[in-house]
């Protein structure tokens, strides 16, 4: 205690002593005089005497809590405990679904449309949380999948005039497709490999939008997209916002219910599996070619089918929508919330896209912040925000009692 | 003896190339019905590297694998994907434990009916009767394999939370639920403490007896291994330099070279 106060103190000390010429001294060259500004140093100390006793603190906290965990105790968060029960968990859902179900009847129209690019997010995540968080397949290029749904719509909508609800499943399964195609040539790379090859894809997406003119239009994109419709009645902006919104939730409702399923399947565990131990998943008799495949395709089938509400939001997409930043926002959605947890993911998007829409005057800071967030998770919580609880069976009750977090 | 028995497992002339080096050298073996045939000898001997073919993660440079399920026809192993080999009824553990960490115990042995259930994507989705009935059943399955490996109250725990000793009797109860009718042990024993190790030999013997699975063995505890298994294949630098009951090898002036070093008059 006392010896980490007296690093802490040192440490200040050094700060001070650091950003002395920066922090403290201000030349004026027009009036040639030096103004002393000694306040400032004053902060200096504080601020990273407190910083780095924090940081500190947090350290021991972490040794501590490790101990115990090695003790065998729990150390599940209170939180963590409550969710494993069902009926709160049923609970806690159809408040939640009641709030998302009247927030847009009470907040204005910008707000509801902040909302629906976080729960384009939310999908995206859950999607690529199948990719990375549960087989394990690290995929830089994700946005590309995100891109190919809404070319698909803009395309399909610009020569034949298809509607939104066609192009909707039809999105998700060029993304499908898609994801088939990136997963053939990588079944056999791991690690770095699998990341520069994935990052690459998702690169040449976007270039080969950029300069295939006859079929893309080039960068300045394609506009006029029409809007979902809804037996043809005529809507006016806010309408529409509200409309999208809803579509929007029962998407990321369907989402969920199905990678839940997913997950706690027979197909989920082999992707867990192959994520733990590659070798030891196909000695057990899995077909490892399948498995990825499958994790890519259904990774990508989520971007595909949200990609068509993409376009059909924004009416206007070009290459620009889809840069590497997207891919980097996306997987860092499915890092800080948990790999292969679906609460987990959820909280990260809405964490990531929302925190910047509503500091927006901190916008400069916004990948500063974003790097040091990552590098703190990964410090104090290398599970992500929300740690994926497994499932459990009951043997002698026949009836599995299911948890999934 | 064993020639009578139905003979599963037949290796002929494996040899398998790594550059220049030869790993493992025209190694002859055969497991028959009801054995528990162990391969012997010291480290770096190849003993993993014949394991690694014959279970489809090697490609063999040269020889024949033959598989000879009962009642089917005779099946060539060369070249087939591991999860092929476990397909067909060959299943294996490893020497430095590759369980799934972070899932729990239960799962761990649900991964190995993996191959012998076949729900796919489309109905996983739909969970209908038939996929819900088909996962009760593997649970069940599951429970009854980690009851017999003693491992039934923890189910539900990490498998990285079990000590040493309990994650290779899991190793070995997941390597069961493929279904195999010839299991392959790498070092089953390794590091583990000679109480262990008996309760080891006996889970080993049961499996024999009781579930009609033949076993082939590599490992290094000498008493374990002349206790519960017969024949015994020793392998040095690559080649079989011996083959026969725990007794013959035992007095094999080969064998004891290869272990002891050569005898040197004074």
């Amino acid at each position: 205690m006392l010896r980490d106060f007296k690093q802490s103190l040192l440490i200040s000390a050094w700060f001070v002593f650091l950003t002395f010429p920066l922090m403290a001294v201000r030349v004026n060259t027009t009036d040639q005089v030096v103004t002393w500004r000694l306040m400032n140093m004053v902060w200096v100390a504080i601020g990273s005497f407190v910083l780095s006793y924090a940081w500190r603190f947090m350290l021991e906290r972490k040794k501590v809590r490790k101990k115990t965990a090695e003790e065998g105790a729990d150390t599940r968060s209170k939180l963590q405990i409550k969710l494993e029960d069902m009926s709160f968990r049923y609970k806690a859902m159809g408040g939640l679904l009641i709030v998302a179900l009247v927030y847009p009847l009470v907040v204005n129209t910008y707000q509801t449309n902040i909302m629906i690019s976080a729960l384009i997010y939310v999908v995206l995540g859950l999607g690529l949380n199948i990719t990375v968080g549960l087989a394990g397949l690290l995929d830089l290029g994700f946005v590309a999948f995100f891109g190919v749904g809404a070319y698909t719509f803009a395309l399909l909508n610009h020569h034949f005039d298809l509607g939104f609800w066609m192009t909707l499943p039809l999105g998700g399964v060029f993304g499908c497709l898609l994801g088939v195609i990136l997963g053939f040539p990588i079944l056999r790379l791991r690690g770095d490999y699998l990341a520069i090859v994935t990052l690459g894809f998702g690169m040449i997406f976007k270039v080969v939008m950029e300069n295939w003119d006859s079929l893309s239009f080039g960068p300045s994109g394609i506009a006029n997209i029409d809007k979902p419709g809804l037996f043809g009645m005529d809507m006016n902006l806010a309408q529409s916002t509200t409309y999208i919104y809803y579509i929007m939730i029962a998407l990321v409702v369907f989402t969920i219910l199905i990678t839940n399923r997913l997950k706690n399947s027979r197909i989920g565990r082999a992707w867990i599996a192959l994520r733990e131990d590659e070798i030891a998943c196909v000695a057990m008799g899995i077909d490892m070619a399948r498995t990825k495949l499958s994790a890519y395709a259904l990774g990508a089938f989520w971007a595909g089918m949200v990609g068509v509400l993409f376009a059909s939001k924004t009416t206007f997409i070009n290459p620009a929508s889809f840069t590497f930043m997207e891919s980097a926002i996306i997987l860092s959605i499915v890092v800080l919330g948990g790999m292969g947890s679906i609460l987990g993911v959820i909280l990260g998007a809405f964490i990531l896209i929302l925190m910047p829409e509503y500091l927006r005057d901190l916008s400069e800071y916004r990948m500063l912040a974003f790097g040091a967030a990552m590098a703190l998770m990964m410090i104090f919580r290398p599970q992500g925000l929300v740690s994926g609880l497994r499932q459990k069976y009951e043997y002698k009750g026949t009836k599995d009692q299911v948890n999934n977090g | 003896m064993a020639d009578k028995k139905h003979k599963l497992l037949e290796v002929k002339g494996l040899t398998m190339d790594f550059g220049g080096l030869r790993a493992v050298d025209s190694v002859s073996l055969e497991v028959h019905e009801g054995e528990i045939a162990a391969l012997i000898g010291p480290n770096g001997a190849g003993k993993t590297t014949f394991f690694n073919c014959v279970t489809g993660i090697y490609n063999p440079t040269k020889g024949d694998i033959l598989l000879h399920p009962k009642g089917l026809e005779t099946r060539r192993l060369n070249g087939l994907k591991p999860n092929k080999v476990t397909e067909m009824g060959l299943a294996r553990t490893f020497q430095n434990i590759r369980l799934f960490q972070d899932m729990t115990v239960l799962e761990n042995v649900m991964i190995g009916r993996h191959c012998r259930t076949k729900s796919g994507i489309f109905r996983s989705i739909i969970r209908d009767k038939g996929v819900r009935e088909e996962e009760q059943q593997i649970v069940e399955t599951c429970y009854q394999l980690l009851e017999k490996v003693g491992l039934g109250d923890s189910a539900n725990e990490f498998a990285k939370n079990l000590p040493y000793g309990a994650q290779r009797r899991l190793e070995i109860a997941r390597a069961m639920a493929t279904d195999p009718f010839l299991l392959l042990l790498d070092e089953p024993a390794a590091g583990m403490n000679p109480q262990e190790t008996a309760d080891l030999d006996h889970l080993i013997c049961r499996i024999s007896e009781e579930e009609k699975i033949a076993i082939l063995l590599i490992e290094h505890d000498m008493k374990l291994v002349m206790n519960i298994s017969n024949p015994i294949y020793v392998m040095e630098y690559g080649k079989k330099i011996a083959e026969g009951s725990p007794q013959e090898i035992k007095d094999n002036p080969k064998v004891i070279e290869a272990y002891l070093g050569e005898e040197t008059e004074d």
